[in-house]
């Protein structure tokens, strides 16, 4: 009769597609804990063989990035991950990741991606993070003559209208700490808040301190800093969880700081960016 | 051959008409004096729907004069609205707005085309309505109407303008017989109150009642015209000849 | 019909408009209505329920497809917002508004549009020239681009009244913009589709063509094309959520934000809830009124 044969078709599709959840559930890579990474050039998990990929938005902002897109030759940056290139042995492949899917849960296509990342617990649940290389505070940006450019407390900026980037530990800062009256605007990019702050959409732009710094220099003509308000956040280089390339990457890391090299690096391409007025709290 | 006798109802000085490389009128000139009732006949496609609506500028001619109550019609800057708000035409497929009501059918044209408010629009086609005994269907859709009862309509929506003219493109065509009569019947109450008609029709038998003169056409010309007796009983052009016995034998006369 | 169907001979057995449908139509029917009927689609639906119900247990990682989607504790923190997060079914009211403005806005101009477009002569060639020119553009641009192009381009011009408008109100020309484009064509074809035969009647009477347009052929042409009209704003109903790209927190950037900082996607459930509950009435309405209409036009023939 129909009806059995339906329910004998259905039910088969069904175990068959059971099944087949059955197999994708086995994860690629190791869990993490049990047996030291080896960190010779040789033994390093990669995404690719014999070369360290690493990502970055597109368009990569200076000072964090100089050079051709995608082939980099400077930059704090730029310059951090071909010293971890160096250390690690291995050339250096840059590829491009949007800002908002790094931090997301799930396999990743390159090594570790590296752009301005703040590690945050809720982050750290999903993805890997690297030791702190910067200590980022927030900044604020306004357009000069406007009335914000006076705010010198977190009180001040209330009144206003502020936009940053979804998904960024600045727009968790404005809506936790400055709790603006009128909400927040967000947008998909730094690029397009810069647009909405251009055309006098928002008030300010609140962003990392050195990235508000350089759009005030060299991208937005009669920009100010209002202000910059200290965090203790720290940026980090990200890796799909779980990934044991992140140990040796630490090694490394620890490395470049102890020599001096970091320091160095800070001085180089850092240096203008972070003398700026604190923002305070009232 | 042109008329000058300028009291013509209407009046067609030469007039042709072509749709691509077919010439549907083919230099035609005739006068219908006012009150007269004239009938066109002549087989599909000989120009007689095309003649009407060329009298009401629907359709635009080639080259001639259409001359309705002495003014040229077809001149350049003539005012095609006032000239249609005086001619009255019913069509063969009814053509009544699905969307309105009987009494919205009536009244549409004398309130926004002649200006008329509400109240008088509204008795004029109360009386019509009356009149012909569609009374019943005042606040009826087209759609629930029969066909008969629709072509009534059609007519009175016509009528309520006041035209001083009537044009009836086969409008019993579409027709079941027994709602034919119906039709008929009130176009013979419009010529007997004396409204100026040319009508296209194929009922030859009405036409034989109802013409002061009948006009056959054939191929974009006229044929022959003259008084219906004369025609129907002794038609003297072979082709007008041939035309009848077909219809004749075909039982239709 | 009022083209003169009704008054032809027809098949034996086809009603005449008005009179109520005879037995034998509805036994035609009762096929669709018996109990075996009801029987045989009860059963599949139920055992087509069951393996999906058993797919999604027996599937491994379900708990966490579970966890990341449905959790409780996550739909609610969703639609009732935390301190740092906005509250999704909160930013939807955004949407709604946004819709309510847009809709009316696009009915409105793409009838102009569309009218224009049909208004004859060579001395209106210019205009209706730019109409076809609107409507190439508004359909060829995607509509993200307008967006940016009106969004952010405009308030750059730095032009006194115009520069200075909030970011939904850009949003909303945006869309108004392409969407009317669109909805012109439906018009268009609505408008076409009323035959030329209802035109002659009415120009017959001595309406003008404007008085032709506005009572016998709009109304007419209007009717026809609601379905295609309501569907292209079931469309717009979701493409309000692009206009965050201009910077304000509708639903889904609302729900966006929440995945952004907790990492859990039942946020993305809430808003994609709240889309169906706008979308479903209107389809709903939508099926309505082409079935009403299907029984008005065919009142008492069996179809």
């Amino acid at each position: 009769m129909d009806t059995r044969r339906i329910v004998v078709a259905a039910v088969t599709t069904g175990l068959l597609l059971a099944s087949c959840a059955e197999e994708q559930a086995t994860s690629p890579g190791s869990s993490g804990d049990g047996q030291q990474q080896s960190c010779a050039t040789n033994d390093l998990p990669l995404f690719e063989p014999g070369t360290l990929t690493v990502a970055t938005d597109d368009p990569a902002f200076p000072p964090w990035f100089e050079g051709p897109r995608r082939d980099y030759n400077g930059g704090y940056e730029g310059d951090l991950a071909a010293e971890v290139a160096d250390r690690l042995g291995l050339p250096l492949e840059w590829v491009t990741e949007p800002f908002n899917k790094s931090y997301a849960p799930g396999q990743k296509d390159y090594d570790f991606d590296i752009n301005q990342i703040s590690i945050t617990p809720e982050r750290d649940q999903v993805v890997d993070f690297s030791d702190g290389y910067f200590n980022n505070n927030q900044g604020i940006l306004a357009l000069e003559g406007t009335p914000i450019t006076d705010a010198t407390t977190v009180e001040d900026l209330k009144g206003y209208q502020l936009g940053t980037q979804v998904g960024t530990t600045s727009l968790n800062f404005i809506n936790t700490v400055i709790q603006p009256e009128a909400g927040t605007k967000t947008f998909d990019t730094t690029n397009d808040a810069k647009s909405a702050l251009d055309a006098g959409q928002i008030d300010a732009l609140v962003t990392d301190l050195v990235t508000t710094v350089y759009l005030r220099d060299f991208e937005i003509k009669g920009s100010v800093v209002v202000g910059q308000y200290p965090t203790d956040e720290q940026f980090g280089m990200l890796f799909e969880q779980g990934n044991p390339l992140g140990e040796c990457v630490n090694k490394a890391l620890s490395e470049i700081k102890s020599d001096g090299t970091l320091k160095k690096l800070q001085d180089k391409w850092l240096q203008d960016y972070l003398s700026v007025p604190t923002v305070t709290d009232s | 051959m042109s008329f000058k006798d300028r009291a013509a109802a209407v009046e067609l000085d030469d007039v042709h008409k072509s749709f691509g490389p077919i010439m549907v009128l083919n230099g035609i000139s005739l006068a219908v004096m006012p009150h007269e009732v004239v009938c066109f006949i002549g087989a599909s496609g000989s120009g007689k729907s095309t003649l009407l609506k060329c009298v009401n500028l629907i359709e635009g001619i080639d080259s001639g004069r259409i001359l309705v109550g002495g003014e040229e019609i077809t001149a350049r800057a003539v005012d095609v609205n006032r000239i249609r708000r005086r001619i009255g035409i019913v069509f063969q497929a009814f053509n009544l707005f699905p969307h309105m009501t009987v009494l919205r059918n009536i009244t549409l044209g004398p309130v926004e085309a002649l200006g008329q408010s509400r109240a008088e629009a509204l008795e004029v086609a109360g009386g019509l309505l009356e009149r012909f005994g569609l009374a019943d269907k005042t606040n009826e859709y087209p759609d629930r109407l029969s066909g008969g009862q629709q072509q009534r309509v059609a007519i009175v929506r016509s009528l309520a303008m006041k035209p001083d003219i009537m044009l009836l493109d086969e409008v019993t065509s579409a027709l079941d017989p027994e709602l034919v009569a119906e039709v008929l019947n009130v176009i013979h109450e419009l010529a007997a109150g004396g409204m100026t008609m040319l009508i296209a029709t194929h009922e030859m038998s009405f036409a034989r009642d109802i013409a002061d003169r009948v006009y056959f056409l054939d191929d974009g010309g006229i044929a022959e015209q003259g008084a219906p007796d004369q025609i129907f009983t002794a038609p003297r052009h072979p082709r007008t000849k041939q035309f009848l016995q077909r219809i004749i034998a075909a039982g239709r006369l | 019909m009022s083209t003169g169907e009704s008054g032809r001979d027809r098949d034996p057995g086809v009603l005449e408009p008005g009179t109520p449908a005879r037995p034998q139509a509805a036994g035609r029917g009762s096929r669709l209505f018996g109990g075996r009927a009801v029987l045989i689609s009860t059963t599949s639906t139920i055992v087509f329920l069951v393996v999906i119900a058993v797919i999604v247990a027996l599937a491994p990682g379900s708990s966490i497809v579970g966890e990341r989607f449905f959790s409780g504790f996550h739909l609610r923190q969703a639609i009732f917002g935390t301190p740092g997060t906005p509250s999704v079914v909160g930013a939807f009211f955004l949407n709604v508004r946004i819709f309510m403005i847009a809709e009316v806005l696009i009915l409105a101009l793409a009838l102009v549009v569309a009218v224009v477009r049909s208004i004859p002569g060579p001395a209106f060639f210019p205009l209706r020239a730019l109409a076809v020119a609107y409507t190439d553009l508004g359909r060829g641009v995607p509509l993200i681009l307008v967006l940016y192009m009106i969004g952010f381009g405009v308030p750059g011009l730095g032009l006194q009244f115009f520069s200075s408008r909030s970011d939904v109100t850009y949003g909303i020309v945006a869309l108004v913009l392409v969407y009317s484009a669109y909805v012109t064509e439906v018009y268009r074809a609505g408008i076409d589709s009323v035959h030329d035969s209802q035109v002659a009647a009415a120009r017959a009477l001595g309406l003008s063509r404007y008085k032709t347009m506005r009572f016998v052929v709009l109304p007419q042409a209007i009717r026809r094309v609601i379905p295609p009209l309501l569907n292209d704003f079931i469309g717009l109903q979701k493409d309000t959520a692009l206009v965050s790209v201009l910077g304000s927190v509708e639903a889904a950037r609302a729900a966006q934000i929440y995945g952004a900082s907790q990492f859990n996607y039942a946020s993305y459930v809430v808003a994609a809830v709240l889309f169906i509950a706008m979308t479903i009435p209107l389809a709903r309405f939508t099926d309505h009124l082409i079935e009403r209409d299907r029984r008005r036009r065919h009142v008492g023939a069996v179809t």
